[in-house]
């Protein structure tokens, strides 16, 4: 098997001419879990964008490497194509679109990209579709609706879960996947994350508490403080960071 | 990470032109002389040359309209104002001679028909050069033909109910219309027959410089529902074309009536058209006015609701793009109570393009119990681009519910980094915003409409991102 991995080497990132990222480096492969903990505007969606290549976001300096390919100047979609995945902290609203037409949508991009992948038919998707519906429990209906329309937190957060199974990537960036859900749905968008992880995903998740790491358990635990990585650790750093809190790592 | 999004509409593949091989056309330029003749080739009784005749004088005194598109090209003087395409109308298409018939193969008429529909016109030019209802229809009475034709074989019922909705003194173009007005198409539908498939007319403009004035006359008896689709394109030339039709239609109680237009003009071409439909008690009237091409369009469907309980359905969708106004939008007279109006409205502008709604919601003392509700959200795709709104309201009853909306949106990048983040290129992100955009509205079009509207934009943002 292909060896698969994310390497992120001293990033450095501006917004608008001001330093967000101050040098963070990472090393992620298929099947890793990485969390990726720290308090709030430590940065940590700012690596995400990044990683995505999200135009607003200007890499200074630093290197992004998947799969041993340079990705630092490739828009996003060609990272998409490439195994890179992000589900956003807040997803945006696509009025008009249904649910079932955009995944169709991206899911035949996906397969288009394989060898000899031909287009599912509406009928041989939506079967798949419901399927996978199912598992995350999420209702029929929910298919027929606008993408992210009048969607509740949890819908949202389903919804971008859903992406990351239908179109499984190499690695996924998770960016909160577990705020604002209640306790049953943290359970059902973990078993989802975790369903990614056995078909070899690898996966960098981020997020303000441990509670998540509780379903989803994680290889490597980073603290992200002022836009770097101020400590690296095992499982155990996460139950520290709980107790702790971030202020004893702030220099 | 806006370039995917420019050049929707831009590529125009009706644009090509057939060799003139005509059995008569005027000369330039609009006249008494050239009124007379029209009446005289037609062979039409003397109170239709009579009332060609008043209307022209009408339209010479009336001023051009002030507001909408700017209209300071057009020259009347340079129009042709009648070519008679053919000197026999097909019923089959092998009678329509070839060139003509190709042309509309081309545009892919004749495999809409046997596919989809349940009889269809075809006017090229001035005149109808194929017409053709489906048997089973016909043996229920229904009347399909243009409109010329209908005046010779059906003489009652058409002067009981031309110009009743659309007088000629209405506007400048009205009246235009009314003076040299050729083709169009004529539908009676009788009392509780229901057309389940729709009837549609294509018209198709050739020339240069041409002028095509139809004029539709549609009637549904009592209970009776028809639907009812037009389209209509012409060649790219670089000197204006002049397209003024009038629609008339009457719905008897609890009558519906869908008419459908998916205008496709080339950027030549001057489309200033008076549609109005009058609804009797509790019967339905619904436009879905769709409007991609031309230089400047101004058509506002209007339903006149006489009879209590009627209902007004308007959906317009409009794209504007390099050189174009679209000023469009639609009106609703509520004279009677209990009777309530929807209209939706969504354009994109881009471009340059300008696109405009301007609409009238009229409410009659005494009506009671109206509901309207007006909805106008408008997509500027870029900054050369512009898009306004002239809602008029005019209400003189205080028992009356009404609303209106308008939102204003755009392709936001945070959409795009979504999109593309799933493996959308940005030229397809953008494609699948906008078709979200108007999707209220494609899915009220026939499928096979709603397929080619959403190909249409995926094609035309592909070919955009170089």
């Amino acid at each position: 098997m292909e060896n698969k991995n994310l390497k992120i080497q001293d990033l450095q990132v501006s917004i608008s001419g001001k330093k967000i990222l101050k040098g963070v480096s990472l090393s992620v492969k298929k099947g890793e879990v990485h969390a990726i903990m720290g308090p709030n505007g430590s940065g940590k969606s700012t690596l995400s964008y990044a990683l995505m290549g999200h135009p607003s976001y200007k890499i200074e300096n630093g290197s992004l490497t998947l799969n041993s390919e340079d990705i630092n100047s490739l828009s996003p979609d060609e990272r998409a194509k490439r195994g890179l995945f992000l589900a956003f902290q807040y997803p945006v609203t696509i009025p008009g679109v249904t649910v079932m037409n955009f995944l169709r949508n991206i899911y035949n991009k996906k397969i288009a990209l394989t060898n000899g992948g031909k287009p599912v038919s509406i009928f041989q998707f939506n079967t798949l579709l419901k399927e996978r519906m199912g598992l995350l429990k999420m209702e029929d209906a929910v298919a027929k609706r606008y993408v992210n329309e009048g969607f509740s937190g949890g819908e949202k957060k389903r919804l971008e879960i859903l992406q990351l199974e239908i179109l499984n990537p190499d690695i996924a960036v998770l960016d909160e996947p577990d705020s604002g859900l209640d306790i049953d749905a943290l359970k059902i968008v973990s078993e989802g994350v975790n369903r990614a992880i056995e078909k070899g995903v690898g996966v960098i998740m981020i997020t303000h508490y441990a509670r998540i790491l509780n379903y989803v358990k994680p290889n490597f635990v980073h603290v992200f403080i002022d836009g770097k990585v101020v400590k690296s650790g095992g499982p155990e750093l996460a139950k520290e960071l709980e107790e702790k809190g971030y202020d004893w790592l702030k220099g | 990470m806006t370039k995917g999004i420019a050049g929707i509409g831009e590529d125009y593949k009706y644009g090509f032109k057939t060799p003139e091989k005509y059995v008569f056309k005027s000369k330039k330029g609009l006249s008494k002389e050239v009124v007379e003749e029209i009446s005289h080739l037609k062979g039409e009784p003397d109170w239709m040359r009579k009332f060609r005749l008043k209307s022209l004088e009408i339209f010479l005194k009336k001023p051009m309209p002030w507001w909408g598109g700017d209209l300071s090209d057009v020259n009347f003087d340079d129009i042709y104002y009648f070519i008679r395409p053919s000197d026999k109308q097909g019923r089959t298409w092998d009678e329509v001679p070839k060139e003509i018939r190709n042309t509309f193969d081309k545009l892919g008429i004749p495999e809409a028909e046997r596919k989809f529909l349940a009889g269809v016109g075809a006017q090229y030019e001035s005149e109808a050069v194929y017409h053709n209802l489906k048997e089973e229809w016909k043996k229920k009475g229904v009347i399909f033909l243009d409109t010329d034709t209908a005046l010779k074989e059906y003489p009652d019922i058409f002067k009981e109910h031309f110009s009743t909705v659309v007088p000629p003194a209405d506007n400048k173009f009205a009246a235009l219309n009314s003076a040299v007005w050729s083709g169009g198409s004529f539908i009676y539908v009788p009392e509780g027959v229901h057309i389940e498939i729709p009837l549609q007319a294509y018209f198709r403009i050739n020339a240069q410089n041409m002028g095509q004035f139809e004029r539709s006359l549609i009637i549904a008896e009592p209970g009776s529902f028809v639907h009812y689709v037009e389209g209509c394109t012409a060649p790219i030339y670089s000197t204006n074309s002049l397209h003024t039709a009038v629609v008339e239609i009457i719905i008897k109680k609890g009558a519906r009536l869908r008419y459908t237009t998916i205008q496709n003009w080339s950027k030549n071409v001057y489309n200033l058209v008076t549609k109005r439909a009058v609804a009797y008690e509790d019967a339905t009237m619904e436009w879905v006015d769709g409007n991609l091409g031309s230089k400047v369009t101004m058509k506002y469907p209007a339903v006149f609701m006489h009879g209590k309980g009627a209902k007004a359905d308007i959906l317009s969708l409009t794209i504007a793009g390099k050189g174009q106004n679209q000023d469009v939008g639609g009106k609703v007279i509520h004279m009677a109570p209990h009777t309530s109006s929807n209209i939706v409205s969504k354009s994109i502008s881009q471009n340059g393009g300008r696109s405009s709604y301007r609409g009238l919601v009229k409410v009659l003392k005494g009506a009671h119990g109206v509901k309207s509700n007006v909805k106008c959200d408008a997509m500027i795709l870029d900054d050369k681009s512009r898009s306004d709104t002239y809602p008029y309201m005019d209400i003189d009853e205080k028992r009356v519910s009404i609303g209106h909306e308008a939102t204003v949106s755009r392709v936001t990048d945070e959409q795009l980094f979504y999109l593309m983040n799933r493996g959308l290129s940005e030229s397809e992100a953008a494609a699948m915003v906008v078709s979200g955009f108007i999707e209220p509205i494609v899915k009220e079009l026939p499928m096979e409409y709603a397929v080619e509207m959403n190909r249409l934009i995926q094609l035309q943002m592909e070919g955009a991102v170089g």
